[in-house]
């Protein structure tokens, strides 16, 4: 892996990035820090195989803190730069869409969280000018309100329908109700009392976050994670990815109205949380992964596994030899792969949309030569699609499970030596394939290791915008069915 | 009238009102226990009325009188009917008036108030719940009509009592090719009415796939135990109505008490059946698509009707 950096202008930025993005790299992040100096942005682009990382260094002027736009170059750079604007008042010129995306309707004018001037959270002042919805106009055309708070047991999103009939013309998904200010919470701490933090980011995805942590973490203060301990990591990863992917293939099944699918999934899924409790002492593999190593109570047995991997093939295959709810299921919800490419898409959703990034192939942290790494992709970008490729998934995890598993022995803690203390502030990249797709998590250390700025990224973050996308045209009674196929994270996305 | 006539139609609007919770309670459990799942038992629906009943009454701001009439309006209709059908005994005080119109007529009404009900929130889900609601009985109302006709036409009447006397007494009349296709055309409609899989999801917590909890959203307290018992007992009337009229055998056609109790029991034992044949069925089922219902719909409806011309030709050659 290798990962240069470079100090330019905000003059050139356009330009590199345009050469950059044309050299087949993905924008995998943008963050903004405060230095003592003044404000400086971060985009990283990354591309693999071969895992390469540039980052552009952008140092802004104290006083007028503004950057040239890439909203043009880029869609998932527009929306960065908007949660940046919302969140450090940096202003990207010229964008296309210059609304606020963070920012709540409440929040105070010229309040800006993460300025190390911020202070707490004040109270709830004048709201900053009015917000509309964009009005689909014509005969019959009405606008349905859904949440902020839903029927299910569900995290809060507001979703505005203008429909005609039942037809879908338009989605607005308004995010954000569960911004918890993670990344200032991460600043000031030690690494040892972020883990917990990058564990909650997304309560689902505990191991995803924590090891995109832990690896920027080890690049920042140079540790050599020994290979038990990345075989370790690498099985919990996967045992993650099965968990929930069960639980989701049930509930498309229960979405279409078959519910007897659905409560034996689910049944599935209990014994792998139970699994789950066994092998690292929380159901939701909290405390596996931790800087420098890996910490296991037991190991899973393989006889469990191969039956659970039984199982969920039946399930698979009784849902899709169901006549209703395989066409419940087939060209509901459609996002083409130009629009995935466009939008930036990751994870399960793209790979149903016909591309096939995977950071296991593309950045991977320990080698997957060998192991039996197959990357599921489907190109009908349909619910189908998405199911099909999230149940072979499943196939593909237990088959790395059983390869990473081998030689491993339990109970292990196995820890690298401390790291030595560096002179100088230190910064670290990782990028891991959790469930949902790949995160990325950008850490900066002062020299004795105090954390002073993260800046993680969940894969819905770029997903989200294609929910909408994909939803034209549908209609309204499969929108449940077509959330739940892209299942994206609120909390992950509204950090 | 005798005593026991009296008593035939206060047992039938009885067993209707309270075995309806009961119903559903059973419909539920022997759908959990098909799926693996251990269930809430029998009498949950009865537990869930009586915390319902004990909330206090809440009306959303701007709501009129169609909104607080439906709940009401559902149970009366309700109750009716079932006093009108001939679920226990065909020969009741009120078994003239039994016409097969009027029953589907109170049957729709049921309905409509509760779309209108629906409408008066001016909530997007009450529209949208209404409007999904009214194209389903658009479709659903024509076929009850015309498969319980294609059985009045060998009956020669349209009242349901008669209807169900004349099959006791000539039991070839449910096995002619009418009468097959007729219980083919009601059992979808009765499914539609009621709300249940394949049409709706009487289980979803999904507001947008909704089609009668929709309407019922913005209820709360007593009048949603209303609401719930309602359909519930509309549930059982139309699973009742489908017993009587294709395996009448056991209600009772005289005035003795002990044909009554006989009936009560059969009763109840036919509805149990024909509900867990339901739920069973339901748990092998999936919901289809909105678009599709109208195609299952009237699919239904040309079975009626081909029943209705059946019919008419089979008995006009007789």
């Amino acid at each position: 892996m290798m990962r240069t950096t470079h100090e330019i202008d905000a003059t050139e930025l356009p330009l590199r990035a345009e050469r950059l993005l044309a050299d087949g790299h993905r924008l995998a992040l943008i963050a903004a820090h405060h230095d003592d100096d003044g404000l400086r942005v971060v985009y990283l682009f990354v591309s693999g195989p071969p895992d390469t990382r540039t980052e552009l260094h952008v140092r802004l002027d104290p006083d007028r803190p503004e950057v040239p736009s890439l909203a043009h170059l880029s869609f998932p750079a527009g929306r960065f730069e908007r949660e940046m604007r919302d969140l450090f008042g940096i202003v990207p010129l010229d964008h296309p869409l210059p609304r606020r995306l963070v920012r709540h309707f409440h929040w105070p004018r010229g309040w800006y969280p993460m300025r190390p001037d911020a202070g707490p959270a004040p109270a709830f002042g004048e709201q900053e000018g009015p917000y509309p919805f964009l009005e689909v106009e014509g005969d019959g055309v009405y606008e349905i309100p859904v949440g902020p708070v839903h029927a299910g047991l569900i995290e809060p999103g507001h979703f505005r329908f203008s429909v005609v009939g039942e037809t879908i013309l338009k989605l607005k998904a308004r995010l954000w109700f569960v911004h918890k200010g993670v990344e200032k919470l991460f600043q000031g701490r030690s690494v040892a009392a972020g883990l917990p933090l990058a564990e909650r980011i997304s309560g689902d995805t505990a191991v995803g976050h924590a090891l995109a942590y832990c690896l920027a973490v080890e690049e920042a203060t140079g540790t050599e994670v020994p290979v038990a301990a990345q075989n370790a990591r690498a099985m919990l990863l996967e045992l993650e990815r099965i968990h929930n992917h069960v639980a989701d293939l049930g509930m498309l099944c229960n979405d279409a109205g078959h519910g007897v699918l659905n409560a034996q999934a689910q049944r599935v899924r209990e014994q792998l949380l139970r699994l789950n409790k066994e092998i690292t002492g929380h159901r939701l593999l909290r405390g596996g992964v931790v800087p420098g190593g890996a910490a296991l109570h037991a190991l899973p047995d393989p006889g469990r596994l191969k039956a659970i991997g039984e199982d969920v093939r039946e399930i698979a295959d009784l849902a899709l030899g169901h006549s209703t709810v395989r066409d419940r299921f087939t060209g509901t919800a459609i996002l083409h792969a130009d629009a995935a490419r466009t939008m930036g898409c990751l994870g399960y959703v793209a790979r149903a949309s016909g591309l096939g990034a995977d950071a296991r192939t593309g950045h991977p942290f320990t080698p997957y030569d060998g192991t039996g790494l197959t990357v599921p992709v489907h190109d009908s970008g349909d619910v189908l699609a998405r199911f099909l490729v999230r149940a072979e998934e499943i196939d593909v995890s237990l088959t790395l499970i059983e390869y990473f598993t081998e030689g491993l022995s339990a109970p292990m803690t196995v820890l690298s030596p401390p790291p030595p203390s560096a002179a100088a502030p230190r910064t670290g990249v990782g990028i891991v394939e959790g469930w949902r797709g790949s995160i990325t998590t950008r850490v900066e250390l002062t020299p004795d290791g105090t954390l002073t700025r993260v800046k993680p990224v969940d894969p819905s973050f770029f997903n989200w915008p294609a929910l909408p996308v994909a939803l034209t045209d549908t209609i309204v009674p499969d929108f449940p069915l077509t959330n739940k196929s892209f299942n994206l994270s609120y909390a992950g996305n509204d950090l | 009238m005798s005593a026991v006539g009296y008593a035939a139609v206060a047992g039938q609007i009885v067993v209707v009102g309270a075995g309806a919770p009961l119903l559903t309670g059973w419909m539920r459990q022997v759908r959990a226990r098909l799926e693996g799942r251990a269930g809430a038992g029998v009498l949950q629906p009865w537990r869930d009325t009586r915390k319902l009943l004990r909330k206090e009454p809440i009306t959303p701001v701007g709501t009129g009188s169609a909104f607080r009439t439906a709940p009401a309006l559902l149970v009366a209709t309700t109750v009716v009917a079932a006093a009108l059908v001939p679920l226990l005994s065909t020969d009741t005080p009120v078994s003239s008036h039994a016409d097969l119109i009027l029953v589907v007529a109170l049957i729709a009404l049921g309905t409509v108030a509760l779309a209108l009900a629906g409408l008066d929130t001016g909530t997007a889900f009450g529209g949208m719940g209404a409007s999904r609601e009214m194209t389903v009985a658009a479709l659903v109302e024509p076929t009850i009509l015309l498969s319980v006709f294609a059985l009045s036409i060998p009956a020669g009447t349209t009242n349901i009592p008669a209807i169900v006397s004349g099959a006791v007494d000539e039991p070839g009349r449910l096995a002619s090719p009418a009468g097959l296709l007729a219980t083919a055309a009601l059992a979808v409609a009765v499914l539609a009415e009621t709300g249940r899989i394949p049409v709706d999801n009487p289980s979803t917590h999904l507001e947008l796939t909704m089609i009668h909890e929709a309407m019922a959203l913005e209820y709360a307290g007593p009048d949603l135990a209303l609401v719930e018992l309602g359909a519930q007992m509309r549930l059982t009337l139309l699973l009742g109505l489908l017993s009587s009229l294709f395996v009448p055998w056991g209600i009772a056609t005289g005035t003795s008490w002990a044909a009554l109790a006989v009936a009560l029991v059969l009763f109840a034992a036919k509805v149990c059946l024909l509900g867990a044949v339901l739920a069973a069925a339901e748990v092998f089922w999936a919901k289809i698509r909105l678009f599709r219902v109208p195609e299952l719909l009237a699919g239904s409806f040309l079975l009626a009707l081909l029943a209705v011309t059946a019919s008419y030709f089979l008995s006009g050659a007789s």
